[in-house]
């Protein structure tokens, strides 16, 4: 199980998404990956992408302007 | 060539052009009525609507956000792969074959690339045909009788593209004749009326869909062209990066020489977005008073400096002031600052608005 760090800071939705689908897509089920970002519209973006793709959010953390947001991948189905 | 061609007991696989409007949420969904495995795909330009500029402005933050392309892949219950092709795009906005719409707009083009694109896409992995939300008649530019094929046939795609909206206008193709597709159950639409599409949202019992007013992409607005024309007209170049493209939803644009325009941000969204682009412009925020973040964009010349701050001074609180402290900030250099007496309304003239 590893954890990937994708820096989407300053960007703008939908590049975060676009980082971390490109981050989850190499990854095998169990492994995590935690995405940070600026855009509020993350919040609702990276979660619809997880929903559709079969990955889990398990938290999401928000500090002033920074959200990071912590994706357990599944199997993909 | 297609290089997969699926055994008879599997079924067949398609990939859908989803933008996030209505009608690409339909030519999915009527293509997946007939037992089709359909999975979206979404090409992210730089010039796309979605997202930026409700994520930049502090008033639309309050307004529920999604994403239309996301929102239309879970109504459909499929995948969606998002694209990043800013950098391949360039060139179809720089020297389009086919030439602009009635702005920037290089549509046909823009067309032929994207479905050239989920060519490549579908070949890579292993699908059989694309579906687009085409509609004949519905755009000038890129859907008529007489460009529509040039898009299947530019982009490779040829028969493997299905436009299921109007597919009874057009020639039958090859997921039809191999029985994939039963083209009794596709449509002939055709023209500009959006009444057709919207009663068959109402049969398969899509609400809220999403129903942009100008097109799917910044391409299409008036106020944007002039903007990207100006910036290419002043550099000499029509290369961009993305982030010049970015700039370009954001602010006030004003250009009062030649030889540099001034970004002002509108709120405070706008500020702290223009924040993060601090470390590669000279910027200007007012101290003495209440005001935006300012970015100068081009090279200055003596006396330029000045001209910006007293710009900057007249969008601060201290407009009417006799005196306003403005902090310059360069790009290699410490930042300073000037005491300048506010532009006037009449020493702006119309034209410096870009
Ligand atoms: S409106 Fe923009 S994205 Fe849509 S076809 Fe035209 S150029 Fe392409």
């Amino acid at each position: 199980m590893s954890t990937t760090v994708v820096d989407a800071r300053n960007l703008l939705c939908p590049m975060p998404v676009i980082r971390a689908q490109d981050a989850v897509v190499k990854l095998q089920p169990g492994d995590t990956v935690q995405v940070l970002c600026t855009d509020p519209g993350v919040v609702h973006d990276i979660p619809a992408w997880c929903r559709i793709h079969g990955h889990e959010i398990f938290k999401i953390d928000e500090q002033g302007h920074e959200i990071v947001i912590h994706i357990c991948v599944g199997t993909g189905n | 060539m297609f290089a997969v061609v699926p055994l008879m007991s599997q079924k067949p696989k398609a990939v859908a052009l989803i933008s996030g409007g209505l009608d690409s949420l339909l030519a999915a969904r009527v293509v997946m009525e007939q037992g089709v495995h359909v999975e979206g795909i979404n090409f992210f330009t730089g010039f796309c609507v979605e997202g930026h500029t409700h994520a930049i402005r502090k008033q639309d933050r309050a307004k529920p956000k999604r994403n239309n392309a996301l929102w239309s892949a879970e109504q459909l219950g499929i995948k969606l792969h998002i694209i990043d092709i800013i950098e391949e795009y360039k060139d179809v906005v720089i020297n389009p074959k086919h030439g602009y719409g009635a702005n920037l707009n290089p549509c046909l083009d823009c067309k032929i690339f994207m479905v050239e694109k989920a060519r490549e896409w579908v070949e890579e992995h292993g699908f059989d045909f694309i579906i687009t939300g085409e509609v004949l008649g519905q755009r000038p530019m890129s859907q008529r009788k007489d460009t529509m094929p040039v898009v299947a046939r530019d982009s490779g795609a040829r028969d493997r593209l299905v436009r299921p909206l109007c597919a009874k206008n057009l020639p039958v193709t090859m997921p039809e004749i191999r029985g994939w597709l039963d083209r009794d159950k596709l449509y002939g639409f055709n023209g500009r009326s959006r009444k057709p599409q919207m009663a068959l949202a109402e049969k398969f019992g899509f609400e809220d869909y999403a129903q942009p007013a100008g097109g799917c992409c910044f391409l299409t607005d008036k106020q944007y062209a002039v903007k990207l024309g100006d910036l290419w007209a002043t550099r000499g170049t029509r290369e961009y990066d993305l982030d010049d493209i970015m700039l370009l939803k954001v602010g006030r644009h004003l250009r009062p020489r030649p030889n540099f325009k001034v970004i002002v941000g509108r709120e405070e969204g706008e500020n702290r977005f223009l924040e993060g682009y601090r470390k590669r412009f000279v910027h200007m925020i007012p101290r003495s008073h209440s005001g935006p973040l300012v970015l100068i964009d081009g090279e200055l010349a003596a006396g330029d400096i000045e001209l910006a701050a007293r710009l900057t001074a007249r969008f601060s609180q201290g407009r009417d002031a006799a005196q306003v402290t403005i902090e310059v900030k360069p790009v290699d250099a410490d930042a300073h600052c000037l005491d300048v007496l506010p532009l006037t309304a009449d020493e702006i003239p119309a034209d410096w608005y870009i």
